[in-house]
């Protein structure tokens, strides 16, 4: 009789519910297939030759052989293997923008909503400054003023990326510092590090998963943004730069290199779209 | 109401002050010295001395900053590296070209978003909203620079139906020019905004007045336009006032895409020859117009929603 009325936690309840949604394990493979063409490349096992000319300039794609099948560049250079060159520079920008942004954003809302008062302010006067300029402004001009390149548009993405989660963080701690599991443990002895990461925490890092899909979607909108204005990769294709490439090359016919790089980026951003909506129905125990 | 207004207007200082430092910080300290640059490498250690005096970049850096707080103030941002005119003078140059795209694209895109909202609403969970929603989320996919491209490809070049490229100033003529832009702006937002409307309008359906109002007998279509939107405008309104600084900045890809000389194009111009001063200038602009925008959010729920005070 008492396994009947089992308890579940949040996290297996939410994994239960995202294995019955088909759609969203299928985008989570995509994403997976993508992440593993990204790795691959980055240990240069696939695509690592994307410099070596493969056929004449500007020759259709063929199925013939595996690296004409998006067809060539100018140059001669499979368009197959840039877009998997710029897979790998596409999911290091989401990745490592990620790893820079969520514990700014993570620390800075957790610090704002469990001490309020000047802290509060503080951290709020800055992110509303940050969220005050236009994402696009303020990326542009992070990037101009670092020198262009993977490094400086790593840190653009990271610096103006954290305000939606601190948000999200601000708010959830202010709700959860005053609940009565929370002053249990505080009569009980906890120090504030142990009630901020031992109690508050667990109870809404799932946030954190929902704004990851979010800020990784972002990222990889914004490198083909920069890139294509000349202000993200430099020297080596990415599929911004494929598309800057391309857009000239359009009026010759010549659509398979455009093709390459917005069917790439479009196949990516629709998985992390649906993913986003599923890890939110099931994880935000407001939906439910 | 004016108390009101005075004290909303008081609290953007901090903000407008915190946008002046983050753009000062960045261009005035983490930047490197724009002289070396805007001489070439043949200058002489004299002539990079004059320029540096001549911009004020011998000041110490509280002058420097107090400086640009005068100019933001007095909207005068000196001059171009790039172009030599007046910044300010760019920057007001630009505003109507913008707004020639972008109001109309605004306005249609808004149009067709919640009145498309208001039908899967309606709908809700049959095969025309579920069918809507897959459209959006995939429309919402496709990279803007694929419309962009695509559409100018083969919409202006391959069938004629639209100029590939340029800008008249005279009245009709640039609706000619704009027309395409505009089409492909709503393209792109429409999927964003119809899944937003759609769930602050679902949102209102639940609600009790809803039933009582299909209660009283009121037919479907006047259930929701008088009752349902009325109540979905806080939200509505948030999204639409937070797009009105992207409405002067104009879809700033389809102003370069399409040679329309407005705020974006000036923008991408000052990337490529890397003129700080304009994007120095634009920064705190669209910042002071997406402030500009909070306020009249906050304005707009007072007079849209009367449980919200003047407090």
């Amino acid at each position: 009789m008492n396994a009947a009325i089992q308890g579940r936690s949040l996290w297996s309840d939410a994994l239960r519910r995202l294995m019955k949604d088909r759609l969203a394990l299928v985008c989570f493979g995509i994403i997976v297939v993508y992440a593993l063409a990204a790795l691959l490349a980055q240990f240069g096992l696939i695509a690592a030759s994307w410099n070596a000319q493969v056929g004449a300039a500007y020759q259709p794609p063929s199925f013939d052989r595996l690296d004409t099948i998006m067809g060539t560049d100018i140059f001669g250079r499979s368009v197959f293997y840039k877009v998997i060159h710029g897979t790998r520079i596409a999911m290091s920008v989401g990745l490592v923008s990620s790893l820079i942004s969520v514990p700014i954003g993570l620390a800075l809302g957790a610090l704002a909503g469990y001490f309020g008062r000047w802290v509060d302010d503080l951290i709020v006067w800055f992110y509303t400054t940050i969220s005050s300029i236009p994402g696009i402004m303020l990326l542009i001009a992070i990037t101009l003023v670092l020198g262009k390149g993977m490094t400086a548009m790593y840190f653009a993405l990271g610096a103006t990326s954290w305000v939606h989660l601190a948000r999200v963080m601000r708010g959830e701690f202010i709700k959860h510092k005053s609940r009565d599991y929370v002053v249990a443990a505080e009569s009980l002895g906890a120090t504030h590090a142990s009630r901020i990461f031992r109690h508050i925490f667990p109870n809404v890092s799932h946030f954190v998963i929902i704004n990851l899909s979010i800020q990784f979607m972002g990222a990889i909108k914004a490198e083909v943004i920069l890139s294509f204005l000349g202000l993200g990769v430099q020297g080596q294709p990415s599929w911004g730069v494929m598309i800057d490439d391309a857009k000239l090359e359009l009026a010759r016919g010549v659509w398979w290199q455009l093709a390459g790089a917005t069917s790439a980026m479009f196949f990516v951003v629709l998985a992390f779209n649906i993913l986003g909506d599923a890890l939110r129905d099931a994880l935000d125990p407001k939906i439910k | 109401m004016f108390v009101y207004l005075v004290r909303k207007l008081i609290g953007t200082i901090p903000t407008v002050f915190g946008v002046a430092l983050i753009v000062f910080i960045l261009f005035n300290m983490v930047g490197g010295d724009p002289t070396y640059q805007m001489l070439g490498k043949h200058a002489t250690a004299q002539q990079i001395a004059e320029l540096r005096h001549e911009l004020g970049f011998d000041q110490p850096k509280y002058l420097q900053f107090l400086q640009f707080l005068k100019q933001i103030v007095t909207f005068d941002f000196g001059r171009s590296y790039a172009t030599k005119q007046q910044i300010s003078t760019m920057i007001l140059d630009g505003i109507t070209p913008s707004l020639t795209l972008t109001i109309p694209a605004f306005f249609f895109t808004t149009l067709i978003s919640v009145l498309i909202g208001l039908l899967v609403a309606y709908f809700r969970g049959r095969i025309v909203d579920k069918l809507t929603v897959v459209l959006c989320v995939f429309g919402m996919s496709v990279p803007v620079l694929a419309y962009i491209l695509f559409s100018q490809y083969f919409l202006a070049y391959k069938f004629g139906l639209f100029p590939i490229a340029g800008y008249d100033p005279e009245w009709p003529d640039r609706l000619v020019y704009v027309a395409l832009p505009i089409l492909i702006s709503v393209l792109v937002s429409v999927g964003y905004d119809v899944r937003f409307y759609r769930t602050a309008i679902l949102e209102e359906t639940g609600q009790d007045y809803v039933r009582t109002a299909r209660a009283k007998g009121l037919s479907e279509p006047r259930t929701y336009l008088k009752h349902v939107l009325k109540n979905s405008m806080v939200p509505i309104l948030t999204n639409l006032v937070m797009e009105i600084p992207l409405l002067v900045l104009g879809a700033f890809l389809l102003e370069s895409f399409f040679g329309i000389p407005g705020l974006g194009g000036i923008t991408i111009n000052a990337v490529h020859n890397s003129d700080f001063p304009v994007i120095k200038a634009m920064s705190v602009f669209m910042s002071l117009l997406y402030i500009l925008g909070n306020l009249l959010t906050d304005i707009t729920y007072t007079l849209v929603d009367p449980r919200v005070s003047f407090k």
